[in-house]
């Protein structure tokens, strides 16, 4: 098991979604750091340290939603897959979606797993602690 | 637990050590899940099945790859590299299942778009209760093309 905290970034617009997140990953069994941004433009200026990111630190995971203002997932994840510093940190899709053109088309574009967020509130904390259990004890991460 | 995907799921297995292939067809039987698993024993099998050459035309397209690293004829690596630069393969999600814990091969494995990267223990204990964990994950919470 890994001692030191992983790092994620969430990229959420929708501030609830964005709360709950941050709510189920402070009760989880591990340590964490989590930054939220709430768009494409923001997340890719986070990853690349411009502006205001640029004290930000590289994450180990990056949960992002689709369906976004600005720059949607689908073109954030296209954008950080094709970058070669970029393109080896895990995304996971977190979205309301169950289109199954979302599902190709993510998978189709190296996301590397995709989730379906339950409206259930006790189903989304156990979905979020499950994926962040996944990564940090089964998962071996890249080297960051 | 809500099962997001249609059953059964064919994984594709990809493993030359017939000990860890009968580890693993544990593994899912003790899993539960509804799941057709297919074996081959190197690379340029792996892509014969995905591709259905010769003895594997009629072979269903796998919603899953669990692919080990070192194999013969053509490495994990390299099969990697073939199938995630494929336009009609490259959705499949690949695990790579493997005993190597050099993180040079981890590196390399994300680079070439591996979907995770999984150790696998030398405890046969432990390595039934990764797989298991590992496939629960993908079957029931994540969502399969």
């Amino acid at each position: 098991m890994k001692i030191q905290p992983i790092k994620i970034l969430l990229v959420e617009d929708n501030p609830g979604d964005a709360r709950l997140t941050t709510e189920a990953l402070k009760e989880g069994k591990f340590h964490n750091q989590l930054a939220h941004v709430s768009d494409g433009v923001e997340a890719l200026a986070y990853l690349r340290k411009q502006g205001n990111y640029h004290d930000a630190i590289r994450p180990d995971l990056i949960l992002l939603d689709l369906n976004m203002p600005r720059k949607d997932g689908r073109e954030t994840l296209q954008e950080i897959k094709s970058d070669p510093e970029l393109r080896r940190i895990p995304i996971v899709i977190l979205t309301t979606s169950k289109a199954e053109e979302d599902i190709f088309r993510s998978y189709d574009l190296h996301a590397n797993c995709y989730i379906t967020k339950p409206v259930k509130l006790e189903q989304f904390f156990d979905v979020v602690r499950n994926v962040e259990d996944f990564w940090m004890t089964i998962v071996r991460l890249p080297p960051n | 637990m809500t099962m997001v995907n249609v059953h059964p799921i064919h994984i594709l297995l990809v493993e030359d050590n017939p000990g860890d292939v009968r580890l693993t067809q544990e593994a899912f039987k003790e899993g539960h899940h509804q799941v057709s698993l297919h074996v081959v024993q190197d690379g340029v099998q792996a892509l014969q099945f995905l591709n259905r050459e010769g003895q594997y035309q009629h072979a269903p397209r796998p919603g899953l790859i669990l692919l080990d690293l070192h194999l013969p004829r053509k490495d994990g690596l390299e099969t990697l590299a073939d199938i995630k630069k494929d336009p009609v393969l490259r959705a499949i999600p690949v695990i790579m299942l493997t005993t190597s814990k050099d993180e040079e091969n981890v590196y390399k494995a994300y680079d070439l778009q591996a979907n995770c990267y999984v150790a696998k223990p030398l405890d046969m204990g432990q390595y039934i209760d990764i797989i298991k964990e590992m496939m629960d994950f993908w079957i029931t919470r994540t969502n399969l093309y």
